[in-house]
């Protein structure tokens, strides 16, 4: 047995290109307007709770500041990011892979246990015997799967005006327009934050290993 | 500092490929093709006179935020201000059996639609405004829409940037309950900010549909003879979608 379906690498690499062209032209979307609110309406700092800095050029697409191109890439990319998660989640359920190696048992739930993982995370220790992930995986894993990503993709949904006369009780139910723009922002942020810290411990756990693993599907007894 | 040197290299490099690939003949074909995947889904998801939501008067903001043109200076329209706006008409013509030119008090003694919405700019903002006018569909019925018209084009007094500001929606907008001529907000009339005497309000699209200091509604076949040809000034002049419910 493969130690990740193909499923699974096939979503992680299409995801990747995805959330990359998503975030990065989302940045140019957020320097139209750099201001954040909670509530249904907001135009003007007085109302705003936070100013998001200005993001440099050199982070965003298309590059430089073009509203109506960034557009065209963030709603071009939304297509495969959110049937991807679904497929991703079906795909899950059926190969019982969210089961087994993601969903948490009650008895993980432990402090000690989970103050001895983080121990061990922060000596490098990546070695763990049975199961395919920790407890701090399967908790990223699933808060990236089940909270970050679909939050995206509802929060995305809720800012669309032709979306709000089918969908109103989902922008009621985020609190507004304007809080389900600024949860876009933090769940995006989130995200970030995840990629960077997995893309640290990817380096710092054998990446030849661990990329390999993820194109070809490498070994189970290798985990 | 390593780490985020390597980042910004692959960021950049990311960059110049989505560039290229924006660039090429397939690439610039998808990226203006998801602007009519999303308006499917909308239009397979909506009800064609699905509403936009409505908020209570008391969820009317402070102030409404003027963008694009807020004073035009161009042509007579400082002079038609200046008058309080008494000889200003509104054209409902081109496909049409009956052209029709009407006036300030034409439009104030037709049925009326009064409707709390939030209007949302494309950049990201949003204001809450209790708009009042008649529906589109009573002026587009008055003059007896031609069965080739498939377009409205909404002309329009402000200038800017050196062209003159038009938008356009399709029959199923144009005759949505809540797409209105709108003449009061919060129950003044429109101050010049917000398109004085005139303005469209089209709920279910971002806030550059909604033209302002509205002089004529036109009925086409096509928009391709229209200005740039896109359907907008916006969409013309920097690519926005035509399609602004996204």
């Amino acid at each position: 047995m493969k130690r990740h379906a193909l499923s699974t690498r096939l979503w992680h690499w299409v995801n990747l290109v995805c959330v990359v062209v998503l975030f990065m032209s989302g940045l140019t979307i957020s320097n139209a307007h750099r201001l954040l609110y909670w509530g249904d309406w907001g135009f003007s700092s007085s109302q705003a709770w936070l100013e998001v800095p200005r993001f440099p050029d050199w982070m965003t697409i298309p590059g430089y500041y073009d509203l109506a191109l960034a557009r065209d890439w963030h709603i071009l990319t939304a297509w495969p990011f959110a049937l991807g998660l679904l497929f991703m989640w079906a795909a899950m359920l059926l190969n019982r892979h969210f089961r087994r190696d993601i969903a948490t048992a009650r008895s993980e739930w432990r402090w000690p246990a989970i103050r001895e993982d983080i121990l061990r995370h922060l000596k490098l220790d990546f070695d763990h015997g049975d199961g395919k992930y920790n407890f701090l995986q399967k908790l990223a894993y699933g808060l990236v799967l089940g909270v970050f990503l679909p939050m995206m993709v509802f929060t995305g949904l809720a800012i669309s005006p032709g979306i709000e006369p089918v969908l109103g009780w989902m922008v009621d139910l985020l609190g507004g327009r304007q809080s389900a723009r600024s949860l876009h922002f933090i769940f995006a942020f989130a995200l970030f934050g995840f990629f960077l810290v997995h893309l640290a411990l990817v380096l710092l756990s054998g990446p030849v290993k661990q990329v390999g693993a993820m194109i070809t599907g490498g070994r189970s007894d290798e985990a | 500092m390593k780490r985020r040197g390597f980042l910004a290299v692959m960021g950049a490099a990311f960059v110049a490929g989505c560039n290229k690939i924006a660039e090429s003949e397939t690439g610039s074909r998808l990226l203006g093709a998801a602007e009519g995947w999303h308006k499917s889904a909308h239009r397979f998801l909506q009800d064609r006179k699905a509403l936009a939501p409505e908020f209570p008067r008391s969820a009317v903001s402070p102030y409404f935020r003027g963008n694009g043109s807020v004073d035009p200076q161009n042509g007579d329209y400082p002079a038609q201000a200046a008058n309080g706006f008494a000889d200003w008409r509104l054209e409902v013509r081109g496909l049409v059996e009956t052209p029709l030119s009407l006036s300030l008090d034409n439009i104030r003694r037709l049925p009326q639609r009064t409707q709390v919405t939030r209007h949302d700019c494309v950049e990201g903002w949003s204001a809450i405004g209790e708009w009042t006018g008649p529906q589109l569909s009573v002026l587009l019925d008055a003059a007896r829409l031609k069965p080739e018209a498939k377009f409205i084009v909404f002309r329009c007094a402000d200038n800017l940037n050196g062209q003159d500001y038009y938008e356009s929606v399709d029959l199923i907008d144009a005759y949505h309950p809540q797409t209105i001529v709108a003449h009061l907000l919060n129950g003044e009339p429109l101050p010049i900010r917000n398109g004085a005497p005139l303005r469209m309000r089209i709920e279910r699209q971002l806030g550059y549909k909604h033209a302002k200091y509205l002089t004529a509604i036109e009925a086409v076949a096509s928009l391709d003879d229209i200005g740039g040809g896109k359907g907008g000034y916006w969409e013309d002049r920097a690519g926005y979608q035509w399609y602004a419910g996204i």
